[in-house]
């Protein structure tokens, strides 16, 4: 099959329009009869159920925690962005998709990107519609902060919770239409299986966490948001529950996989404490906009952080990165990190740790407070405690956090911090139209591969799990169902239903039966250390060869050896897990082979055989200017099919935050 | 942080299924780092348990940063235990001695029935903001964001209600069950905000009845939610909320 993006003829900035202006529309009396399934609620899913049941579609939603307001969503700090140009600082559409390209190395679909920065504002419009108290300034406007990889300041947020306040306002949404009947929400379900009919995808089976019982559920149409795979690693900053389990089933009912082997690694977490550890806690990129990053600049230096003095600390963000000082990508953030710590600078007891520090901002915005307070001669103690207000009001409640986890005050000694997997660029592969290669299956949010190419700026995941759900799918979705409306319901005893529920049950009696030695979690953590050495911040053939030999193995292991207590017919974290360790075995296969063909580096997938002389990554766009998407071919078998990338809007070079 | 090693002897709720009769379990668990986080120490409960062919504790979690409102556990008669302004998933074993026993219960009230040992449904949260915890937008091209400016002290009033996780802890420390403080928290976030408005009054009125049709209790101000409260939210919110049902009694004609 040749893979067909649908992109619309046209410029650039007309594409969309001209789309929307001529894709077939679903009259509302047939809309009411076309069923539409929803896997997931976090950003974008409660935004496309919400949003396809006011208009009028029949919607089934499903998610696993026991709210829809629970999805990871939930844990996103630090904000959004929108090309508003509130502050008037030259922000526009295409500078948002220029920084968005440039941030992901020149590796994603340049109308899929243009049309995310198009469609940006209107998301802020909408949310404040709603009810979402984003932060404001004095005089009653929205207030904006900056991100990493960007010169202008075009993020909106609510204080550290800003993927809290905008999930709710979706599942505001979404409970509102479950109240007028267009939606029915199933909590506590896992998809657990897609169901194809005549090559299309008609529905899945789900099963019901509470009873165990599996359930068919039917659709005209499938639309996937079932969010990342950083779990794969086993430490990473997603929710425990994070779960690469409905995209690969879709992924082995025909969706070809995008780009499995970016995945981002974020600069700014809390570091590992002991081999307990459930998973890592992120501290929001927001505070590079104010703390600064260094190490001592003599190796193993065992003062206090406080004890050291200036001039004996290396700022190295600002010493490489002039222009961008803290506020480079993560990417490039996260590499630098390890390399300091590699060369044996690393501080904290692991020293593998480096310090995000507060010291000069407090001082700064304390002397501003003083000023404004006409404050002439204030004392050092003032002016910190000032500092710490104007601190604290912004990042109150991540110094809060930190301070829980690892009981130092980081108003009083720097945060430790150290990169941890955060986010998956890559996922299903759709086109233009966010279908995947299933027909009538789609892919919103996290779950794609679209948009970010090779690395996600900071703020752009819930602008596109948002924008996919809001603004994408209610016109995409009526060029497949206008086609459709001649197709009744299909009874869920069609033979293609009883043979996937028998599959979904033969696969979860296997892994009760197994009755070996080892927990879920054991497998789970050592398929973690793989990934994380081996295919992790930078990677290389022989590591990765390795890992593919590794994990096979372990994969084995795990089928003859794993322990999973319980049983089918009640609620069973335990084989909740083992499902999805299972699943992950043979995503981390793929993505180790996706990193190995992949033979160059490009935004966050870094092979240690191509980097530029101050160890920059070193593009090949002459031999990989493509999106790899993979086809599922059997058990452990993959086959490679290649999206072109072309670029006419923006010229490609070789990135530069210097 | 310097970190010690716990013994500690756990008194656990266990309960098959909603039906079964429920009682507690007796565990003794060794070599609990204070950097733990109290989740992290049932990850090792649970890690011995499989290992002694046993059934390990089903107990609700998703984030582990305090902000999804999955995790509940009632810690020693205190919903999310000893610390102030603390979800459990963020409490760490800091908190407690070497040689403490220590009680975990499911959030007890008869609008959260358990499902099986720590775990208990909520969706009765669900159902009360099906009832008006929204504003009736429909998704399309509103008017610009900035077209109605909101007061920054307003803006961040509204902020602080709407921080509310939806975990229950106010509903498990209120000897009446009560959920007040989840449902004025929603309320007084939308009063607070020019959006909220034109549906204020019914709002407050049916997500009230919805309440109590849910078999939560009535509140009788004792504080006991605000106490506990991982979000710190205020029982300011209550009083509030109480303003808005009279105003609204007083104006909306119900049938
Ligand atoms: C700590 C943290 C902070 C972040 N901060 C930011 C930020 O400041 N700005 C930003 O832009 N991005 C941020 N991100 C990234 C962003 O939060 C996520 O990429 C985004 O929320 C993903 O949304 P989603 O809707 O695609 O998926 P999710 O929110 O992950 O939702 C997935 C949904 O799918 C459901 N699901 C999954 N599998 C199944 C199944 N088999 N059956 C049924 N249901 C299923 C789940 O129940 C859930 O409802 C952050 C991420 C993390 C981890
Ligand atoms: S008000 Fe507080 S205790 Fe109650 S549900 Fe909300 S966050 Fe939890
Ligand atoms: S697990 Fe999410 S709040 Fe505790």
């Amino acid at each position: 099959m040749t893979l067909n993006s649908k992109v619309p003829e046209g410029r650039m900035d007309q594409k969309w329009d001209n789309y929307k202006a001529s894709v077939s529309l679903v009259g509302p009396a047939n809309r009411r009869r076309l069923e539409v399934i929803v896997i997931g609620t976090g950003l974008a899913g409660a935004s496309a159920a919400a949003t396809l049941g006011e208009m009028g579609y029949k919607v089934k939603a499903f998610c696993f925690q026991d709210s829809p307001r629970r999805a990871h969503s939930i844990a996103a700090q630090g904000g959004i962005n929108a090309a508003k140009n509130y502050q008037n600082d030259g922000d526009s559409d295409y500078r948002l998709f220029y920084d968005t390209e440039k941030g992901g190395d020149y590796r994603s679909r340049e109308a899929n990107t243009y049309r995310l920065a198009q469609v940006s504002a209107n998301i802020i419009d909408q949310c404040v519609a709603q009810g979402v108290p984003f932060a404001r300034e004095y005089g009653g406007m929205l207030a904006n902060r900056s991100f990493g990889g960007v010169l202008v300041q075009r993020t909106f947020y609510a204080q550290g919770q800003t993927g809290q306040q905008l999930l709710l306002g979706a599942y505001s949404a979404l409970e509102r239409q479950v109240a007028l009947g267009t939606v029915t929400m199933y909590s506590r379900h896992e998809m657990l299986d897609v169901v194809v009919i005549d090559g299309k995808a008609r529905g899945i089976i789900a099963r019901n966490l509470v009873t165990g019982e599996l359930e068919r559920h039917f659709g005209h149409a499938v639309v996937m948001c079932s969010g990342g795979y950083g779990n794969v690693f086993y430490l990473s900053t997603n929710a425990m529950g994070s779960n690469v389990t409905a995209a690969w089933k879709a992924h082995k009912k025909g969706a070809y996989f995008g780009n499995p082997c970016y995945v981002q690694i974020h600069p700014t977490c809390i570091p590992v404490s002991g081999d307990y550890q459930s998973k890592l806690t992120l501290m929001s990129e927001s505070l590079r906009n104010d703390g600064r990053i260094w190490v001592p600049k003599k190796k193993d230096d065992n003062r206090k952080p406080n004890d050291i003095p200036d001039e004996e600390r290396d700022y190295y963000l600002e010493r490489r990165y002039p222009a961008f000082g803290n506020l480079v990508p993560r990417d490039v953030a996260s590499r630098a990190a390890k390399e300091r710590c590699d060369a044996g600078y690393g501080v904290g007891s692991s020293k593998q740790a480096v310090y995000l520090d507060f010291k000069s901002a407090i001082e700064r915005y304390g002397k501003t407070e003083a000023h404004k307070k006409g404050m002439h001669n204030p004392s050092k103690e003032e002016i910190t405690e000032m500092g710490k207000d104007v601190v604290k009001s912004k990042y109150g409640n991540l110094f809060a956090m930190y301070e829980k986890i690892t009981g130092e005050n980081p108003y009083e000694v720097p945060f430790r911090i150290y990169p941890a997997v955060h986010y998956t660029m890559g996922g299903l592969w759709v086109d233009y139209e966010l279908m995947t290669t299933l027909p009538g299956l789609y892919a919103l949010g996290e779950c794609n591969f679209s948009d970010h190419g090779a690395n996600r700026l900071g703020a752009s995941d819930l602008m596109q799990g948002l924008a996919d759900g809001y603004f994408v799918i209610p016109y995409t979705i009526g060029s497949y169902l206008s086609k459709e409306i001649r197709t009744n319901a299909i009874p869920t005893d069609h033979p293609a239903f009883d043979e996937a529920e028998k599959n979904v049950r033969g696969r979860l009696e296997q892994l009760l039966n197994i009755k070996g030695t080892k927990s879920v979690d054991h497998y789970h953590k050592a398929l973690g250390q793989i990934m994380w050495h081996k295919c992790g911040l930078a990677r290389n053939e022989k590591d990765l060869k390795d890992a593919i030999q590794e994990i096979k193995a372990l994969r084995a292991e795990f089928w003859k050896d794993v322990r999973v207590p319980g049983e089918m017919n009640s609620l069973n974290p335990e084989l909740e897990k083992a499902g999805r360790v299972a699943d992950f075995f043979e995503l981390a296969e793929l993505m180790c082979i996706d990193a190995l063909n992949r033979d160059e580096s490009c935004g966050c997938h870094f092979r240690l055989e191509h980097q530029t002389e101050d160890g920059e990554a070193l593009r090949n766009d002459k031999d990989f200017a493509f999106v790899s998407a993979w086809e599922h071919q059997g058990d452990e078998n993959w086959e490679l099919h290649k999206e072109p990338l072309t670029y006419e809007y923006i010229e490609v070079k070789q990135r530069s935050y210097k | 942080m310097e970190h010690k090693n716990l013994s500690l002897t756990l008194k656990v709720w266990r309960q098959k299924n909603s039906k079964a009769q429920g009682g507690f379990e007796t565990y003794k668990i060794d070599g609990i780092s204070t950097e733990m986080s109290f989740l992290e120490m049932f990850d090792v409960l649970n890690e011995k348990l499989i290992n002694e062919g046993k059934e390990p504790v089903a107990f609700d979690h998703d984030c582990r940063e305090g902000i999804c409102g999955m995790c509940s556990m009632y810690i020693n008669g205190r919903p999310h235990g000893p610390w102030h302004g603390t979800t459990t998933c963020q409490l760490h074993m800091r908190a407690f001695n070497n040689g403490d026993t220590i009680v975990v219960e499911p959030w007890r009230a008869k609008a959260f029935p358990v499902i099986r040992d720590l775990v208990v449904d909520r969706s009765a949260f669900d159902r009360i903001i099906e009832a008006g915890g929204y504003v009736s937008v429909n998704t399309g091209t509103p008017q610009d964001a900035n077209a109605i400016p909101i007061p920054k002290q307003k803006a961040d009033a509204a902020f602080d209600s709407a921080a509310c996780i939806g975990c229950g802890a106010c509903v498990a420390a209120c000897k009446n069950s009560s959920a007040m403080l989840f449902v004025s928290a929603k309320v007084a976030q939308l009063a607070n905000l020019p959006q909220g408005q034109p549906e204020r009054a019914t709002r407050a009125l049916n997500m009230l009845d919805q309440m109590d049709k849910e078999g939560f209790g009535s509140c009788t101000h004792t504080g006991a939610c605000e106490a506990v409260c991982p979000k710190e939210i205020s029982v300011l919110n209550i009083a509030k909320l109480n303003n808005e049902y009279l105003g609204a009694s007083l104006t909306v004609a119900r049938d």
